[in-house]
């Protein structure tokens, strides 16, 4: 079992945070890479992009949005309880180098796997200005951490509750207008990231997106993750998760992210259900 | 010479099986095993030959007279033990390997008449074993103080971890998923071999003192020269092929496409089939289409008609005469009521305005010359593009090379498609201290070839552990 030893509950409980005991993925995982959780012998297989890593306790981090059964029985899970299985790190390591003036860009809980990218993009002598963004003030996490990790942040929500009133593509084309850009990082919804890529592709300014598609094995082993790149397919549990935004067929992967919507959301009313009983 | 011909005079016992009406919507398995009395009396067939083509014909060299003589006289408990002394895995082998060209393709009878049913008595003594046995180990040499690591816990691996903790080394199986058994749990579908029994043969070796780790990905959890680094004298590598082919043609990311090992991995390792009482969904198509000819395609139509298609069809661009699976398996799956498509080869696929799959496009073919495999390479027939409704496609052309665990190490010699370099008389690699086996040198095989790499390589591990590379 791997031991959750901290849980917080963060954007009034629709989010939660797992530090969880695995200490031999803890000292290899680098910022981008994920791991596969599986909660009970009947669960899952759920891949996640970590958020943080601690080699010396010997601990990862993932913090996840309850959007189905799946993450309501992870949501269940209390400290000291443990995952049954969790797998990795699996993916391939954030490419991170010093290339001058970054923008990353974070929606919803993409923030949480954009934090460590952009404290090692700072650490390798860039300037990194962060932008991220939430429906509303109450579901924004990690605003410290990513203040920390950058030398700028820049906040909006969708109403306006908190920070700049709109979407994180306006706060976007402002940087781009008035500084000169040499990478770009977008991590959150995949219409955000799409949106993002077309502006910065617009200031041909190059750009990663870090992709969560439906995947079972995260090996390469079963296909499920298949993504289209600049034409071709990938998969993005080997060959990313991180790709280069500018050729990612996200409409493809929107209806793909669909598969098994309709069972999933019965599956999850089913569970709300008998968890209310 | 009298009782020669009394014994040819027994006809082969067929095995009872589930009517096809039936398995067809149920997981159960197929075949429903002999029992002691037929057992017996298909043991009563062998002629106990003294230069036995049978034994010459099993990768792993089973003594084939010895346990069935071993049955004739009743003697389950010494059946099961001297198949052990071959066979770590008797009760998968008696299942799933070809025995008609292997074993059974050589037996002297098989020249006038019926074989005599090998598999079927193999698979007899280690159930016999498992439901009435005493649990009674093999023998063990002393400690020899050698720590051996095993990567991946498919048959290859299994087969060297029970030849070498027999011969007194440390094993331990390391197994990427979150559960062994490699392909026996996560491709081959529970009615054909019952994940319980895999699950038991794992623990036999764990009882004999095998430790397995399971949610280790070797390649990116631990590396090849860090199991060096903690203390093990010897790596076996036995990933398996693991990289799913597709066919690259237009469409094939529409919803409803899944390769072969999605499926079966849904179904088999993950139980999707139970969905919702287990938390894995599987796509349940009404008209299942599946693309390949070989006991993947197989085992996928016949899941699909169990999971309530109301069609399931098989694919196949060349003739049935080419088709790579067993006999005994496209025998089942017609009798299931799986259609075949032969001859045909689909072009492009068609979605609708959600990106779900509604058809696929086909064209007929025709057979040419012969290619390189030596089979008549199919053409196609100008003019014979035609529509086959579907909602679901299984895609079951075959694997490549997973290069996972290949891709991170440097010192592994590869070959133009990626698999492993080993010798194939004793399994090294280019790497000191490092063999493999398995379809991760051969490309997708069969359990049993996979075994007998096993047990070349477990053979030529125990040499360098006691006398040196």
């Amino acid at each position: 079992m791997f031991t959750i030893v901290k849980r917080e509950e963060m954007a009034g409980g629709t989010v939660v945070l797992n530090e969880i005991e695995a200490p031999l993925i803890a000292n290899k995982a680098k910022p981008g890479q994920f791991v596969i959780l599986k909660a009970t012998e009947e669960g899952e297989r759920i891949p996640l992009t970590m958020a943080e890593t601690d080699p010396e306790k010997g601990t990862l981090t993932v913090i996840y949005m309850v959007v189905g059964k799946s993450t309501a029985v992870f949501k269940s899970l209390q400290e000291g309880d443990g995952y049954q299985d969790v797998i990795g790190p699996l993916g391939k390591p954030t490419h991170i180098e010093k290339i001058g003036t970054v923008v990353c860009v974070g929606g919803g809980t993409g923030i949480a796997v954009l934090h460590p990218i952009t404290r090692a993009l700072k650490e390798a002598g860039n300037r990194v200005i962060a932008i991220i963004g939430a429906r509303n003030k109450d579901l924004l996490i990690l605003e410290d951490r990513m203040k920390r990790a950058s030398h700028e942040l820049k906040i909006c929500t969708d109403d306006g509750s908190y920070g700049r009133k709109g979407f994180v593509t306006e706060v976007l084309k402002e940087v781009l207008e008035n500084e000169r850009v040499d990478q770009a990082v977008a991590i959150g919804p995949v219409p955000m990231m799409k949106f993002v890529s077309k502006m910065t592709a617009d200031y041909k300014v190059p750009t990663l997106v870090s992709l969560n598609p439906i995947m079972v094995d995260g090996t390469g082993m079963c296909g499920g993750c298949r993504v289209s790149v600049g034409g071709e397919t990938k998969f993005a549990c080997v060959d990313g998760p991180e790709f280069d935004g500018h050729q990612v067929d996200y409409d493809e992967l929107m209806m793909r992210l669909q598969a098994y919507c309709e069972d999933e959301q019965k599956c999850y009313n089913d569970y709300c259900l008998l968890e209310q009983a | 010479m009298a009782e020669k011909k009394k014994k040819r005079a027994i006809p082969r016992q067929p095995m009872p099986e589930q009517a096809p009406e039936v398995r067809r919507r149920n997981f159960k398995e197929v075949p429903e095993g002999y029992g002691p009395e037929t057992a017996m009396e298909e043991a009563t067939r062998c002629l106990q030959c003294k230069n036995p083509g049978c034994v010459d014909g099993c990768p792993v060299s089973v003594d084939i007279p010895g346990f069935i003589g071993l049955i004739q006289d009743g003697d389950f408990k010494g059946a099961i033990r001297n198949l052990w002394g071959k066979n770590s895995l008797p009760a998968v082998c008696g299942r799933v390997c070809p025995q008609e060209i292997q074993c059974e393709g050589k037996c002297v009878l098989a020249k006038k008449g019926e074989a005599v049913a090998i598999g079927h008595l193999e698979r007899f003594a280690a159930d016999y074993e498992r439901e009435h046995g005493t649990g009674e180990l093999p023998p063990k040499q002393p400690p020899t103080g050698k720590k051996v690591a095993v990567v991946g816990s498919g048959p290859a691996g299994l087969t060297v971890a029970g030849d070498l903790i027999v011969k007194g080394h440390e094993v331990t199986v390391l197994e990427a998923f979150h559960k062994p058994g490699g392909v026996l749990v996560y491709g081959i579908p529970e009615f054909r071999l019952p994940k319980q029994i895999v699950a038991q043969e794992v623990h036999f070796l764990e009882r004999l003192g095998v430790k397995v780790e399971t949610n280790m990905v070797v390649g990116r959890t631990v590396s090849v020269d860090e199991l060096f680094e903690q203390g093990y004298d010897a790596v076996f590598v036995g990933v398996g092929a693991g990289l799913p082919r597709f066919l690259n043609i237009p469409g094939e990311n529409l919803v409803g496409i899944l390769s072969a090992n999605e499926y079966l991995t849904r179904a088999n390792l993950m139980k999707a089939y139970l969905y919702p009482q287990v938390d894995t969904p599987i796509p349940r198509g009404k008209n299942v289409v599946v693309l390949g000819g070989g006991n993947v395609a197989m085992d996928a139509a016949r899941t699909a008609m169990r999971l309530g298609a109301e069609s399931s069809k098989i694919v196949y661009r060349r003739s049935r005469e080419e088709m790579p699976a067993r006999v005994a398996e496209v025998h089942h799956a017609e009798e299931e009521g799986i259609e075949f498509h032969l001859l045909t080869n689909p072009t492009r696929f068609i979605g609708n305005e959600k990106g779900r799959l509604v058809g696929m496009e086909c064209l007929k073919m025709e057979l040419g010359e012969p290619d390189a495999s030596g089979r008549r390479r199919p053409v196609p027939v100008e003019g014979s593009e035609y529509r086959l409704d579907c909602d679901l496609v299984i895609v079951a052309v075959g694997s490549g090379a997973n290069p996972l665990l290949t891709q991170s190490d440097s010192e592994m010699e590869l070959n133009q498609w990626g698999y492993i370099v080993a010798d194939p008389k004793t399994g090294k690699t280019t790497k000191k201290g490092v063999w493999a086996g398995g379809d991760i040198v051969t490309g997708a095989a069969t359990v049993i070839l996979a075994m007998g790499a096993g047990r070349i390589a477990a053979d030529s591990m125990h040499d360098y552990l006691t006398l040196g590379w």
